[in-house]
């Protein structure tokens, strides 16, 4: 029980610490909330899904860039879905940095898009790990036998 | 000498006169003789001669008178006593065989004499047979020649024909020298001389009719002889040395349809009459004989048999002609009501989609200004537009409403509600404005009203706060009360619904509700207007109360398909009115109990699930996809994704009540998918609902997702309330265009 409750206590914690850092935003909640018997690992499978994508579209853009003449209109495009896909799952930081990301691609300007493309991926990172220690804390509270606290 | 025995002659013998005797005796003998062979051979020959016997016996009688006188031959000159004794005989016989005959004679002759007279009586009687017979063949043709005639006039069904032959086939059977006749004219005050047999046309002549002669013949239905020197028989001017040959004139009745009742033979006493005159030839000496008169008097009658005929054939021609231009008529305002019937609902047809559009796109657009920076003065003027046209749209869907209730193309939506829930929301909407105007208002729901009922929930509860509203509207001040209880038998018949018969029934309950308002009434007069459309009373008129007129013929359409009555009740002018309505409504089963999901129209008022509702979401962007469907999933639908535009349209079926689609797609635009989605279903209710769902707020998108025919446009991200509300909004008004 004392088990439970303190690994709860850790998890209300961390939750809220990343909303505050702007990791994450209420969009997060939201998916949150999606999560009941039929869908338990709703969140953890949009998250793999969104780090997954975004890894793809990470290399794209890199590609992009690398090139001779640099496609910013494709570029432009990834970020886009990036954005989209970031806002979806309420990656806040993620999303902020692709809206200065677009402003470079409609300014053509390349150097802007690799700084911010660094910063994606960077971003993407952290995300990753914060949340993947957020859903190992949920996995130990739901094998000690307690329910996850909702926000 | 002496010896002899000789007789001698009593006289001397004179030579010559004994000479002359003795010549005489010989042809007395000859002609006695012969006399019988004569008879005997004429008795032979002719067959009937009924005195035989006596035949026989005067030819014995002539025999003997013969013989006797040849016997007187001999005598003459000396004779022996032989033949005196024979001569002695013979006159012996003679005398007795004679006067025998003699005798019979007397008995004989009477008889003989007889048989002439009967001979001759009996002539007589032939010759009178051979006139009778005669006369009986005359009349027989006459017969015919009536037949004839009849055939020809039955013949025909035209008057004129069969006048004309009337008078023709008289004339000739009778061999009359003119036959006329004279009808009524149409004041009946005249005759008029209408057909004649051998002058061509006629000059109208006219006689009044109340001379003594025609009045004479009108009144008996004999042919009546009349002068050829009245009027109605001078038809040529007098010539010739001859006198005018008689004249007959005869009535012949002009039946009418009407006279002809079921159960009695015509009266001929209200008639009119023509009269037929006919002349026999001025230079014969005819006379009318009694069966020529007859004659005249039957073809009278028939000619009036066929007369009416005719006029019963001409009736029953006009008046199926009558019946075709009718006909025609009617064909012709059918097919214009038809016409016309298409044109109003192609007309609403368009109509309803036209004009939905232009007024979602105002009041969405108004409800954006009005979140945008505005002066107070601008405020009141978007709020202002706003009401307005919430107000326009709420009527455009009412006429539109009403019209498709009128098609009969409006049906219920039967599901199960709470029914305590209607009552209370409605009071919860009304409650508001019900405390401005400082009015008290009381719901009283009966404890054996169940609480669960089989109907149409959105209907019933316009309906109730239709009729609440009324109530509200007209109400200065005091207090309102909606009771609502389980009608019985007896309650449900009703002075005022005298054609409606509720059958309660196992499945089924009928609900009656009452709305009382201490409010202006309504004057009697006014009463049954109420529920025509369009119809205003005055004095609501004045108030401007803001109603269109409509609502309460609305209220009754419903209530009509939910095999209901709806009435108003109000005792005069400034004594407040009760709406009373009674609907049908099913009691649902206990098992369905558990499976209710309410559908308040209130947010926030627990969970909403669309429980299999089919959605579609296209996405091309898998993190986003999948957090949609979670959404989606989370609410309860039956959600199917596709990341393209072309699977999109491959996959899109009517199932699909939702399609939730990113208008940022590469590849086919996703304006375009919606204009394809438009095209493949053609028919609205069949066509699932397309929201857009984008990252961009801006007012170009919004316009080209109307513009395209989107029913929604939906900020990403978008949380799991807004989902659940935006799917309610949705499937109630099949619009939405709050973007966020």
């Amino acid at each position: 029980m004392d088990v439970v409750s303190q690994l709860q206590r850790q998890f209300v914690d961390y939750s809220a610490s990343l909303y505050r850092e702007g990791y994450v935003d209420d969009q997060f909640n939201q998916l949150q909330q999606l999560k009941d018997e039929s869908n338990p690992d709703f969140v953890v499978e949009v998250a793999t899904l969104f780090f997954d994508d975004s890894g793809k579209l990470v290399n794209k853009m890199a590609d992009a860039l690398e090139q001779p003449s640099v496609d910013f209109k494709l570029i432009d495009s990834h970020v886009h879905q990036l954005k989209g896909s970031s806002s979806s799952v309420g990656a806040a930081r993620v999303k902020n940095v692709c809206i200065t990301f677009r402003n470079f691609c409609e300014a053509q300007n390349r150097e802007g898009c690799l700084i911010c493309l660094q910063q994606v991926n960077h971003e993407c990172s952290i995300l990753k790990n914060k949340l993947q220690t957020l859903f190992r804390l949920e996995q130990q509270i739901t094998a000690a036998g307690g329910s996850i606290p909702m926000h | 000498m002496e010896s002899c025995n000789c007789i001698e002659p009593q006289w001397p013998a004179d030579e010559l006169l004994m000479k002359y005797q003795y010549i005489s005796d010989f042809f007395i003998a000859l002609a006695y003789f012969s006399i019988p062979l004569e008879l005997i051979y004429f008795v032979k020959k002719s067959a009937v001669f009924p005195y035989r016997w006596v035949l026989v016996q005067f030819g014995a009688f002539i025999v003997l008178c013969g013989a006797t006188h040849l016997i007187n031959l001999w005598t003459f000159s000396m004779h022996s006593r032989t033949v005196a004794i024979v001569m002695t005989t013979a006159k012996v016989l003679t005398a007795v065989v004679s006067c025998a005959t003699a005798l019979m004679l007397v008995h004989i002759i009477p008889d003989l004499l007889s048989v002439k007279t009967r001979e001759l009586f009996l002539k007589n009687k032939a010759a009178e047979l051979d006139r009778e017979m005669g006369l009986i063949r005359t009349q027989e043709e006459t017969g015919r020649h009536v037949r004839m005639l009849t055939h020809e006039i039955r013949s025909t069904l035209d008057r004129h024909t069969i006048l004309k032959t009337t008078l023709v086939e008289l004339g000739r059977t009778l061999s009359l020298e003119e036959c006329a006749l004279w009808m009524p004219t149409r004041t009946g005050l005249e005759l008029q001389l209408s057909y004649t047999l051998r002058q061509q046309n006629p000059v109208g002549y006219t006689v009044p009719i109340q001379l003594p002669v025609i009045n004479q013949v009108f009144s008996s239905n004999r042919a009546v002889k009349i002068s050829p020197n009245c009027p109605v028989a001078r038809l040529r001017p007098l010539a010739g040395k001859y006198m005018p040959g008689e004249v007959v004139a005869v009535r012949v009745p002009l039946l009418h349809l009407s006279n002809f009742q079921i159960n009695d033979w015509p009266e001929l006493s209200t008639k009119r009459y023509a009269l037929m005159v006919l002349m026999l030839p001025s230079d014969s000496a005819r006379q009318w004989h009694v069966h020529e008169l007859e004659l005249v008097e039957v073809v009278a009658d028939q000619v009036a048999v066929a007369l009416s005929h005719a006029a019963i054939l001409e009736e029953s021609m006009r008046a199926r002609d009558l019946l075709m231009e009718q006909n025609i008529a009617l064909d012709l305002a059918r097919r214009e009501a038809e016409t016309a019937i298409r044109a109003r609902n192609d007309f609403l047809a368009v109509m309803n989609h036209e004009m939905r559009t232009p007024m979602h796109a105002i009041i969405a657009l108004s409800s954006l200004l009005q979140e945008t920076e505005l002066t107070p003065e601008q405020r009141l003027m978007v709020e202002t537009i706003l009401k307005s046209s919430n107000l326009l749209a709420t009527l455009i869907n009412d006429v539109l409403d009403l019209s498709r209730l009128e098609d009969g193309s409006l049906q219920l939506q039967i599901g199960t509600f709470n029914l305590h829930a209607v009552f209370r929301e409605v009071l919860n909407l009304i409650k508001p404005i019900a405390s401005v105007k400082k009015l008290l208002v009381a719901l009283n729901l009966s404890p054996d009203l169940p609480e669960y009922a089989v109907g149409d929930e959105k209907r019933l509860m316009q309906t109730l706060l239709n009729v609440v509203g009324n109530a509200v509207k007209f109400t200065k001040e005091g207090n309102i009360s909606i009771t609502a209880f389980v009608a019985k038998s007896e309650s449900l018949r009703d002075a005022r619904a005298p054609d409606f018969f509720p059958v309660p029934s196992e499945n089924h309950f009928y609900l009656r509700v009452q709305v009382k308002d201490s409010g202006s009434g309504i004057s009697p007069q006014d009463t049954p207007k109420l529920f025509t459309k369009f119809a205003q009373n005055q004095t609501m008129a004045t108030r401007n109360s803001g109603g269109s007129g409509l609502g309460l013929a609305i209220c009754k359409r419903f209530v009509n398909l939910m095999e209901g009555h709806i009435w108003i009740e109000s005792e005069g002018l400034g004594k407040g009115c009760t709406a009373i309505f009674i609907v049908k409504l099913g009691i649902p089963e206990h098992s369905n109990e558990s499976k209710l999901s309410f559908m308040p129209k209130l947010p926030g008022h627990g969970q909403t699930n669309f429980p299999g509702l089919k959605v579609l979401v296209m996405d091309d962007n898998s993190v986003s996809r999948s957090v949609t469907k979670g959404l989606l999933v989370h609410l309860g639908c039956d959600v199917m994704t596709v990341s393209s535009s072309e699977e999109c349209l491959r996959v899109i079926s009517q199932e699909h009540k939702v399609v939730f689609m990113d208008v940022c797609v590469p590849g086919i635009d996703g304006y375009e998918v919606a204009v394809h989605i438009h095209e493949k279903f053609t028919r609205r209710h069949e066509r699932p609902l397309i929201v857009a769902l984008t990252g961009n707020t801006d007012k170009v998108t919004k316009e080209n997702c109307m513009r395209v025919g989107m029913d929604g446009v939906i900020l990403k991200p978008i949380s799991l309330e807004k989902m659940r509300s935006v799917l309610l909004d949705l499937l109630e008004h099949r619009v939405l265009f709050e973007a966020i």
